[in-house]
This record gives C-alpha cells, sequence and structure tokens, in this order.
C-alpha cells in the first residue's frame, strides 16, 4: 500500500510551509511536494492605490529583501513615467542591491544553513541553529553575523532605514551616496572580505569529503536556469536583460526583455499549494522547470567582472565538489546540484563586495542629478531586478490617472518551485532507498536532510505567497490512497 | 478691549474678550492636543481632541465638556485641560479615527509629517480597542498636480476651510451621513474636473495626513505647510501686500 510522508512545518527557512512524500503501491518514493500554506494577495489589496506607492506597498512584502521589491517597483515605476533614470541613481540603486544580496546571502550561509554542514547532519537539532554555531566557534559566528550587518548598515547609510527603506522612487533615488558612508563602506570592507575568505575556505574544504553525498543528492538534475546579465554576459543584479541556459551550457534564449516575460514564462498553478509554479513556456509545464538565483546568475553569466570573484567563479565552475560538471567544448561549463546554491552565494558575496568597493570610489555618485520627474506617460510596465533568490518582476497595469488596475508578481522563490519539489524527491530517494512499509517510520536523516534540501534555495515563502512568523517543519508519508501513513512534527 | 480673567489648571490667566479656551490655554502655557484645529482657519471642533472640562463660576452646574477650540472663554471659568478622564476620552478619540479609516502609515506619503500619527504618539496609543472597520474607500487621483485619498481622510475639514476663507474657490465640501461622510470636490466630480479649482495647493498644504498629497509624493515623501493659512490671513488683514493700499 502506498503512503505520504509529510514534514511540517519546514524549519529554518522564511516562511510557512509543509513537506509530503508520496508513495506508489510497491511503497517506493513516487513523488514530493513542498507545499507553502499561507497567503497574503498583495496583487488584490494594491489594486486602487497610486503606482507611486507601490515601491513602499511591496517593499513590505518581505523584510529580508525588500530591496528587491523597492528596486522592481521604481523599476516599472521608471517606466510608467516613461523617463530616463539618471545614471548616478541608476548606479546608486544597484549600490544598494549589492549591499541587501550581501546581506541575504550571509543571513542564508551563516545562521541558516551552515550550522547543518559545520555542526553535522545528524547533531541535536535543537542545538543545529546559529546559536549552536555561536557555542561551537563563536569567531566564525560573529563574523557571520558581522558580514549581514555590514550589508544592512550600508543600506541603512544609503537609504535611511535597514529595513523597508523607500528610498528607489519612480525617476531614481531620494539622495546620493554621502562623504561619510563612501568612508565607511572603504573603511569597513577588509573586514567583509576576510569573512567571506574565511567562509569560502571552510565550505571548498568540505565539499569533496563530508559534503559528497549531499552535494550529489541535493537537486542534482538537468534544468534552464534564467537570470539577468550585463554587456558582454556580465553578471548583473539591477540592468541588463534575461538569459536562459541548460544544463549543458548552451544558451537557450538570450537578451530578453522582462516586457516580454509572458510570452516566456507560464505560470501553473497547484490545488495544494498556495506558490504558484512558473515554467519556460516553450517547454510546457512542468518540462519547462527552470532554476533562478545565486546558481543561475553563476550559471548564465560569461564573467562577473571583477578579479577575485572572476577566479572564484572559475573554481565554483571547475570544482563546485564531485557534481560540478565541465560542459562540452566551447560551452559554459554548468553547475547543476541545487547544493551548490551555498557555494554560489559565498561566491556571489564576493562580487558584491568588490562591486561595493568600486561604487564607492565613483565621485559621481555623490553630486548632481539622481531623480527624474515626469507625469504619468504609459499604462504598463514590467520592472525587474536580481532579488538574492532570484530574478524578480513586478507587472502593473494602470488607469489613466496612476491608479492601480492590476498587479503581477513574479517572485524567485516561485520560480525555483519546480525545482524545490524535484529536489526533495531526489533527496527522499537517496535516503529512503528501499520500499518502505506501512509502519514505517520517517527516519531522521531523510528528515534533516529534506529540510536542508529545501534550504539550499534559501525560499522566501513570505516573498513567494506575497506570509509571515517563525515556521517549525512537518513532514508527512502519504500512501497511494492519501491516507497518513506518518507524520512528524519538529517544533 | 475688554479682559477676560479665567483659571486653566489652576493657573489664573487674562484674555482678549472672544478668545477662545485653546487660546486661553495657551496663554496660560498649557498645550492641548489638536488635529481639525489649524491657526488661521475657522474652528470647527470636529474631532474633539481639544475637550477640556470646564466650570461655571459659583453656578453650581455639573462639570461641562467643551472643545476648546470652538468655545469661547468666559469670565471666571475655570478650566481643566488634563484630567485622567479628559486623557482617557482623548485617547479614545485618537483609537476610533484610527478603526474608521484605513491608516496605514507604513507606506503613507505622510509617514514621519503625520498630525494623527503624532496625535497617537502624544496620547500615548500603541493599538486601538475598537474593531478597525476597513472601509472600502477610494482614491482620486484625477487632478493633474495633487491626489485625495479617502482611505486617510479624518474628516477635518481643514481642506474644505481653506478653500473657502482663504483661497475663497470653495471646491471642497462634506457630503453623505455617519460612516458614509466623505470630502467631495466640485458637488462630488472628479476633482480634475472642478473648474472652481484653482490647483492652489493650500487644501494638501494643511491637510494633517496623507489624504492629501502631491502625485508623485513617495513613501514619506510628503511636503505639508500648515503654517500658510495664518500666514496668509496675516497678511490679508493687516494688508501686507502693496498692492492692497496697505503699509509698506
Amino acid at each position: 500500500m502506498g503512503r505520504t510522508i509529510t514534514i511540517e512545518p519546514v524549519t529554518r527557512i522564511e516562511g510557512h510551509a509543509k513537506i509530503t512524500l508520496h508513495l506508489d503501491a510497491r511503497g517506493q518514493i513516487s513523488d514530493a511536494r513542498f507545499h507553502v500554506v499561507e497567503y497574503r494577495g498583495f496583487e488584490t489589496f494594491c489594486e486602487g492605490h497610486p503606482f507611486t506607492e507601490m515601491a513602499g506597498i511591496t517593499a513590505r512584502i518581505c523584510g529580508i529583501c525588500p530591496v528587491s521589491h523597492l528596486l522592481a517597483a521604481a523599476k516599472t515605476g521608471d517606466k510608467l513615467l516613461a523617463v530616463q533614470v539618471p545614471e548616478a541613481a541608476r548606479q546608486l540603486r544597484r549600490l544598494l542591491n549589492l549591499a541587501q544580496i550581501c546581506q541575504s546571502h550571509a543571513l542564508s550561509f551563516f545562521h541558516l544553513s551552515s550550522p547543518d554542514f559545520l555542526l553535522g547532519w545528524e547533531s541535536d537539532p535543537a542545538r543545529r541553529n546559529v546559536f549552536g554555531l555561536m557555542a561551537s566557534d563563536p569567531d566564525l559566528a560573529r563574523a557571520g553575523i558581522r558580514l549581514r550587518q555590514f550589508g544592512q548598515q550600508l543600506i541603512e547609510q544609503l537609504a535611511g532605514r535597514k529595513i523597508h527603506a523607500a528610498w528607489a522612487v519612480p525617476g531614481g533615488v531620494r539622495s546620493p551616496l554621502s562623504a561619510a558612508t563612501q568612508a565607511w563602506i572603504l573603511a569597513s570592507l577588509p573586514e567583509a572580505k576576510a569573512t567571506v575568505a574565511l567562509a569560502l575556505d571552510l565550505y571548498k574544504r568540505l565539499l569533496d569529503g563530508p559534503l559528497a553525498r549531499e552535494q550529489r543528492s541535493f537537486g542534482d538534475f538537468p534544468s534552464l536556469f534564467m537570470a539577468l546579465v550585463g554587456p558582454a554576459g556580465r553578471w548583473e543584479c539591477s540592468d541588463g536583460l534575461l538569459r536562459i541556459v541548460d544544463s549543458e551550457g548552451t544558451i537557450v534564449a538570450d537578451g530578453l526583455s522582462e516586457d516580454d516575460y509572458a510570452d516566456f514564462l507560464g505560470e501553473a498553478v497547484e490545488s495544494w499549494s498556495y506558490l504558484k509554479f512558473p515554467y519556460y513556456k516553450p517547454l510546457g509545464y512542468p518540462d519547462g522547470l527552470y532554476r533562478v538565483g545565486p546558481l543561475a546568475r553563476l550559471n548564465v553569466c560569461d564573467q562577473i567582472g571583477t578579479p577575485w570573484a572572476d577566479a572564484e567563479l572559475a573554481e565554483f565552475r571547475a570544482g563546485s565538489g564531485p557534481a560540478g560538471r565541465s560542459g562540452p567544448a566551447g560551452r559554459r561549463p554548468v553547475v547543476t546540484s541545487s547544493f551548490a546554491y551555498h557555494h554560489a552565494r559565498l561566491v556571489e558575496i564576493v562580487a558584491c563586495l568588490e562591486g561595493i568597493e568600486q561604487l564607492a570610489g565613483d565621485q559621481s555618485l555623490m553630486q548632481g542629478r539622481i531623480r527624474a520627474h515626469a507625469s504619468l506617460n504609459a499604462n504598463e510596465a514590467v520592472g525587474v531586478s536580481e532579488a538574492p533568490r532570484g530574478t524578480l518582476f513586478h507587472h502593473y497595469r494602470v488607469d489613466d490617472n496612476g491608479l492601480i488596475t492590476r498587479v503581477n508578481l513574479i517572485i524567485a522563490t516561485g520560480q525555483n518551485n519546480l525545482a524545490m519539489n524535484r529536489t526533495v524527491a531526489q533527496i527522499a530517494r537517496e535516503w529512503i532507498p528501499g520500499p518502505v512499509g506501512p509502519d514505517a517510520d520517517i527516519p531522521e536523516p531523510l528528515l534533516n536532510r529534506v529540510e536542508a534540501g529545501i534550504r539550499c534555495f534559501d525560499p522566501c515563502l513570505s516573498c513567494s505567497t506575497h506570509a509571515a512568523g517563525a515556521m517549525p517543519l512537518q513532514i508527512q508519508l502519504l500512501a497511494a490512497d492519501g491516507t497518513v501513513l506518518a507524520e512528524r512534527l519538529r517544533p | 478691549m475688554s479682559v477676560l480673567t479665567l483659571w486653566v489648571d489652576g493657573a489664573a490667566v487674562a484674555v482678549p474678550a472672544g478668545a477662545s479656551l485653546l487660546e486661553a490655554s495657551r496663554a496660560a502655557n498649557v498645550e492641548v492636543p489638536t488635529l481639525c484645529h489649524l491657526d488661521g482657519l475657522a474652528p470647527v471642533g470636529a474631532c474633539r481632541l481639544c475637550l477640556v472640562e470646564v466650570d461655571l463660576p459659583g453656578d453650581g452646574s455639573p462639570t461641562r465638556l467643551v472643545p476648546a477650540c470652538s468655545t469661547a472663554a468666559g469670565e471666571g471659568l475655570v478650566v481643566r485641560t488634563a484630567t485622567v478622564q479628559l486623557q482617557r476620552f482623548r485617547r479614545m478619540a485618537v483609537e476610533l479615527l484610527f478603526a474608521e479609516g484605513n491608516h496605514v502609515c507604513a507606506f503613507c506619503v505622510a509617514n514621519g509629517a503625520c498630525e494623527l500619527q503624532d496625535a497617537a504618539v502624544a496620547v500615548g496609543m500603541d493599538h486601538s480597542r475598537f474593531p478597525f472597520q476597513y472601509p472600502r474607500r477610494h482614491v482620486d487621483a484625477s487632478h493633474p498636480h495633487f491626489v485625495i485619498d479617502h482611505h486617510r481622510c479624518i474628516l477635518c475639514t481643514r481642506c474644505v476651510r481653506v478653500c473657502d476663507e482663504i483661497e475663497g474657490a470653495h471646491v471642497w465640501d462634506v457630503a453623505n451621513r455617519g460612516s458614509h461622510c466623505q470630502i467631495i470636490a466640485g458637488l462630488d466630480q472628479p476633482w480634475g474636473t472642478v473648474e472652481a479649482c484653482t490647483s492652489c495647493g493650500k487644501c494638501v498644504d494643511v491637510c494633517p495626513t496623507g489624504a492629501l498629497a502631491h502625485n508623485d509624493d513617495t513613501t514619506a515623501e510628503k511636503r505639508a505647510a500648515r503654517e500658510r493659512p495664518a500666514l496668509l490671513r496675516s497678511a490679508r488683514e493687516r494688508q501686507r501686500w502693496h498692492n492692497q493700499g496697505g503699509p509698506p
């Protein structure tokens, strides 16, 4: 008799979720579902509000990456005004996003994920967290927390507050880079760089050894990858055009504008989750599975454009563990294991720190025009930004007075939804290799790894369902007929 | 000019006849919270935040609750401005204002420059004990420069008064009754179509909340100029403009 395993709630992620593992009649894992069980309805309650308020409203979707929504909303606003944003403002927005990606990745790596592999998969779950890390390696934990603080404080210095700053506005930004912030950045960078160097060193040493099995079984499958790239295929986080590559390194589509997203991205809905399932339209649902976020950004770009980050990118591609594949001659090597999201995050922190250093030295960000003013000149626009977790789309329609009539938000975590489901299924097959009897329990190693597999994607469910709170983990084992055979809850 | 003497919170104060209890309180250096009141505009006593307790001299009648802004000072009155009961009433008034509309400071244009927000802090309100009504209201963004968001309107009628008394255009009125009350432009036309509107922006200047704003204002960007009516009225009454033939 088949059954389903449910993990609910999933811990150390941002949002509410549960996982069900579905068994077939022979007791083998047939499917896994990552259920997002929260609903917020931002798209609906934005209707009727002026588009100028969208940056302020949508930033409130998330306390971790409000900057992403702020930037996507501001960029959508630019297009509704039909203005050219002053160059200094574009660069200031980029500086803000680099600071955010740095702080969010530091949070994901040090606070949320590293306890799994630094403290051990089977260590006491009550201590397998950032507090456990503080007890076992206080210097590393402190450095990680301070790295996140660096990003957060940079956001505060630029934009007035760490969370929910409303500094990016349609047409540009509100204030230039101050001399004090510039001096603060330059003084703070050495410590931040030393921390990420330490983390990279620590992580890379684990790759071929203790993490080899996870690297192989945590969502290592062929898929498409999508991200923004800049001129010359440079790694990009705020401007540029979309590129899609496959796991062989072939560029499937390039130079795609966010304006046309509906032509190449579809959104499927499943009755068991509030999170939609975006897919690449030409391949249909669910074959059009694609991944976004740090792993995708490093897979689609030709280069990062700064020396240390490019060196780390090469090392990442050559050997993010045994799963790192060299592509066919002439094609880019593509890393396909979802476990490599962790490594990709560290490489991106390097990219962010080097990018921040470059921009901090740019005197043009300290004066001159930073905001274009205009009245409404378009009724529909799409804005895009690279959130820490991946590509974020905002699509607004407004009436002739600039009041919102329709909003569609396509969130990074949503775009990784199919990949997260497939990752959980792969982990379940790896850690429950044989048939499961009707009275079998959910094994502890599986519980630990299923959670960790989801965490690779650093999913932000608050954003993706456009909901809130600290979440425990629920996992259910379901029979083929849907009966709950086993259930475990980790508070 | 005759002078009245009264008591405000135990202190004797002398004010010219015709002064309000609010002016008498200020003369006694006592700050009474206000919201609908604005210097330079006629008082209406709409918000009830400036309620004070008044005892008439010697008649033994019960204490009366009156709005300080629209009650004239009288000889020998005993005024109390900050009793425990008054503080409770004021907090209740502010809570009711929050519960009645849709006041979301987080993304409001007036966040940080909002008199309702300041009033909430002043009366010590940290939550509303009354259920939020979440009324379905709308935003009128038809004006080329300004926008009125009825979700944020507290019906103080400052806009109505400044447009009528200072600008002389009388674009604004109050329509309907009870919870259906709302500010309307041009006898309930889209604001952008009202010919009487001179687009002077005084209504935006005086609005205590984010209900009236410039249409390119984003979160916390509203620029208010609430001192303007008093300056304009004073300049007009004293004939400060050279083409009025007053003193240079």
